[in-house]
């Protein structure tokens, strides 16, 4: 199959997915006692006072009716208006975004920086001192939480030593703890990918052909074996950036960053319904988009597109 | 066991090769003898194993009729189509996905003859029969196929296919996992079994040499169709075919060897 | 360099496996010499260390599961087995080759034909890039890929399995090897291409003066392709002797009887013989001949007294107290 009707396929799986969310997300809010009209109005507010609110909510229509305009607007990126502080949900995420964005490719790097090179050499030297180092660190980055990693970073490195800020998103400096205790997590699980699949490449009878060839033993490793072993960690990689995002929400509460997350939490607070809407299917939007980027550039490096 | 214009076309699954509407048998017609062992060969791909498939209506054919003792298997309703099934078997290359890993052999034998109701006495002697019957000691019946070697397994899964006293065997490359010594026992075994339960075979393999050894009749199968069917020493005699003739050209160190 | 001198020598080689505590006898002193120019033949069932014999001769045993227990392999006056792998590495691929089984497996996967060529005359030869790839190029046309210049940046999937082994071959050829170990490279492929593959294989070992060590469990294959055959079994070569002197008078039983036990369209219905018993257990090692137990000539010396591999008429060795006297099975 050629790269286009791949990409057309993906595409189209993209939307599957988006609308499908924005449906769940939909149905699940109306279906959660509690009606954001009786919420808005307080208590002392009259029956009429209610169907006014309700009228501008749009919720004393049919469902039916809600529902496709919400499709309709979501096919438009527009969630509507907060309804605690009246503007644009769009606006409101795309102003939250660009921190939350930075800290998840930030952790990213430095996830990637630590896993994917201690991964290779503990799958090249097994029961080597990098072996050990490796599987400490995944044990260590799979047990402890992040926030719990966030806490103890801050306690050391900006209370007891403090080298870093304690709060606030000025400078890139304040991005750099709250990113380790990001990365350093989802380093674990891509180290152990990264660490599987290289020793799995290693023990592939092409490797014994490529030792009869007389290449050099790094020519054949760092060669032969990782350019097949990399291939599926692109993939790992794309699905451990959205968890990344994900992750990132927590994070930030640890770190008073005001990104994505302190605006979605308030929102829950709040019961600002449009805006957790638009929040859930932002965030699937965008793991949407980087898995479906991780998808094209698997197929376009791997040359056997492995396809359904 | 006759068939007639068989044709298998495979709505594109996806598989390897097989593209959209890919006609894998193609208007196929054979005529097998009871008592006869009929030999198809043909090289990868060439559609034996699908028509083998096609003929057990394990993937019942798109268009053509089977028929087994006169009955064409086509028209029956499930519950006799399996009663039919149970009189034609069919042994594959691989004993080592053919018998499953958790079974003991007693196990596996006695699966088909529970179904159909045969009491615990004399299913015991049935299977200490077919066991001695194929060379395997029936002391290791509690046995798992694990323990076996390959050459052995491939006779446990004889003596499974012959529990349901079947008449006729479809055989696909039955040997061709094997080293010579261990494919000469089992060719021996195939050939004993046949003459003394009077069995009919359908004879599937990739190797010309083999299929003229053990078959009377031999069919040529390229790209689906049968391209060439005579009696063994007439196609090697006068190979009419031009596909026929390579396939003789290249039976490595050149037919009747040894 | 004398000419009748062989290219390479094996001598006495003992090669043990363990594995879990179990240890395995792989091969049991092979002697075999390999000439410039000739195709040897090995041919033997599966576990008779047809491959352990191949890869011993690369240096490509598995460690440490491999243990080599005695005996050398001769190149050029020198051993082989005792050699710094750094200065064997300079060797294998240049001076000795090899294609395998499975050319998808053996190919990698996600680099180009051309790409995997290249990188061998480059390492070995001291091409540089352009001259490697005119190198290759011209190599794909020797093996019958050079209609057009597509297989050159074609990655291996995008080849049918006989292109496949013929890039394989490609690559084993490219920088000249004066000895090639071919293991088992029809095995996987229809039997018209098999025959397409054996005679290239014929073709380049007269272009290039190669030796060439090819492995089969096939005697038909082996007839096709060898000038020279050696039989093995259990992991010691029984017999070796040259095509036409082997077929038409072996001198090991094991020999004839493999030969019977091929069916014959010549003889429809004839019961194929068969060797009794089983393979010898791996893990023991017995006095006298290991074929003795399934042997239907053996008498009592076979089971205390080792044959050794002699020879009996000129150019025919056998390991058999009966060789070179008359028998019927």
């Amino acid at each position: 199959m050629d790269l286009a009707r791949f990409i057309a396929k993906r595409l189209l799986r993209l939307v599957l997915t988006v609308l499908l969310i924005s449906t769940i997300v939909f149905f699940v809010i109306r279906v959660i006692p509690g009606d954001p009209a009786l919420l808005i109005a307080g208590i002392d507010a009259t029956p009429s006072d209610i169907a006014a609110i309700r009228a501008k909510l749009g919720t004393d229509r049919p469902l039916s009716a809600q529902y496709f305009d919400f499709l309709w607007k979501v096919a438009h990126l527009d969630f509507g208006n907060s309804m605690i502080s009246e503007e644009p949900v769009t606006a409101l995420i795309l102003q939250r975004f660009p921190l939350t964005l930075a800290l998840a490719v930030l952790g990213m790097v430095i996830g990637t920086v630590i896993a994917i090179p201690i991964g290779i050499l503990s799958a090249v030297k097994p029961w080597s001192a990098w072996d050990y180092v490796g599987l400490v660190m995944s044990q260590l980055g799979m047990a402890i939480p992040s926030f719990w990693l966030g806490i103890f970073l801050l306690l050391v490195f900006a209370v007891k030593i403090p080298i870093f800020p304690l709060f606030g998103a000025e400078t890139l400096a304040s991005l750099v703890l709250p990113a380790f205790s990001l990365g350093f997590a989802r380093a674990a699980i891509l180290l152990r990918h990264t660490r599987a699949s290289m020793s799995e490449e290693l023990s592939k009878e092409y490797i014994i052909a490529a030792k009869a060839k007389g290449l050099t033993d790094r020519m054949i490793k760092y060669k032969h074996a990782l350019k097949n072993a990399l291939l599926p960690i692109i993939t790992v990689a794309g699905i451990e950036f959205g968890y990344m995002l994900g992750g990132a929400i927590i994070i930030e509460q640890v770190f008073s960053l005001p990104g994505l997350g302190r605006l979605f939490l308030y929102a829950i607070y709040q019961r600002d319904f449009p805006l957790i809407q638009g929040g859930v299917v932002f965030i699937a939007i965008v793991f949407s988009l980087v898995n479906f980027a991780a998808d094209v550039l698997y197929s376009v490096v791997n040359p056997k597109i492995r396809l359904e | 066991m006759q068939c007639r214009n068989i044709v298998k076309i495979h709505r594109g699954r996806g598989v390897e090769g097989e593209r959209h509407g890919f006609r894998a048998v193609d208007n196929v017609s054979i005529e097998i003898e009871r008592g006869r062992i009929f030999g198809l060969v043909g090289e990868s791909g060439c559609g034996k194993t699908t028509l083998a498939r096609a003929i057990l209506y394990l993937d019942p054919p798109t268009s053509g009729s089977v028929l087994f003792d006169g009955v064409e298997l086509g028209s029956l309703k499930p519950p006799m189509l399996r009663k039919y099934r149970k009189r034609m078997q069919i042994i594959f290359q691989d004993p080592h996905s053919a018998l499953d890993p958790r079974m003991t052999v007693y196990d596996s034998l006695s699966e088909g003859l529970i179904n159909i109701g045969v009491d615990k006495a004399r299913r015991d002697k049935k299977i200490r029969e077919l066991l001695d019957r194929v060379g395997i000691s029936s002391t290791y019946s509690r046995r798992f196929p694990h323990e076996f070697s390959t050459g052995q397994r491939q006779r446990i899964v004889i003596a499974r296919a012959l529990t349901m006293d079947p008449e006729f065997l479809i055989l696909d490359e039955p040997v061709s996992n094997l080293d010579v010594s261990i494919q000469a026992q089992i060719i021996n075994l195939l050939m004993d079994l046949k003459k003394d339960l009077n069995l009919t075979y359908l004879f599937i393999s990739h190797d010309l040499n083999l299929v003229s050894y053990m078959c009377d009749v031999v069919a040529v199968m390229f790209g689906g169709r049968i391209v060439e069917q005579a009696p063994t020493e007439a196609l090697l005699a006068h190979p009419g075919h031009p596909y026929t003739r390579r396939l003789l050209a290249s039976i490595p160190g050149g037919a009747g060897r040894f | 360099m004398d000419e009748s001198a062989p290219l390479l020598k094996i001598e006495n080689l003992n090669v043990r496996f363990s594995h879990r505590g179990k240890s395995v006898h792989a091969l049991r002193g092979i002697d075999i010499s390999f000439y410039k120019d000739e195709i040897h033949g090995l041919v033997g069932e599966s576990g008779s260390g047809k491959t352990v014999t191949a890869t011993s001769i690369m240096g490509l045993l598995p460690r440490p599961s491999a243990e080599i227990i005695s005996g050398s392999v001769f190149y050029k006056g020198k051993n082989l087995l005792l050699m710094p792998e750094d200065e064997l590495r300079t060797y294998r691929g240049r001076a000795i080759s090899m294609v395998f089984q499975e050319p998808a497996k053996y190919l990698n996967p996600a680099f180009k034909i051309g790409g995997q060529i290249e990188e061998m005359v480059m390492l070995h030869m001291g091409l540089s890039k352009v001259a490697a790839k005119a190198r290759a190029r011209e190599l794909l046309k020797l093996v019958g890929l050079g209609r057009d210049g597509r297989v050159l940046d074609a990655y291996p999937h995008e080849l049918s399995s006989g292109m496949k082994q013929r890039a394989m071959i490609a690559i084993a050829i490219s920088c000249n090897p004066d000895f090639l170990i071919a293991d088992e490279p029809t095995t996987a492929l229809d039997v018209t291409l098999q025959k397409q593959i054996l005679k290239l294989i014929r073709t380049l070992k007269n272009i290039e003066n190669m030796g060439v060590l090819f492995i089969s469990h096939d005697l038909g294959v082996i007839r096709e392709i060898a000038d020279r055959i050696s039989v093995i079994y259990a992991g010691k070569i029984v017999e070796s002797a040259g095509k036409e002197s082997l077929f038409n008078k072996p001198m090991h039983p094991y020999t004839r009887l493999l030969m019977l036990s091929i069916p014959d369209a010549r003889h429809r219905g004839r019961k194929l013989a068969t060797i009794p018993g089983q393979v010898l257990d791996a893990t023991s090692t017995p006095e006298g001949c290991l074929f003795a137990p399934r042997c239907p000539l053996a008498e009592q010396r076979c089971f205390s007294l080792t044959p050794e591999l002699v020879e009996h008429e000129k150019g025919h060795l056998a390991a058999c107290h009966f060789a070179g006297k008359s028998w019927n099975l």
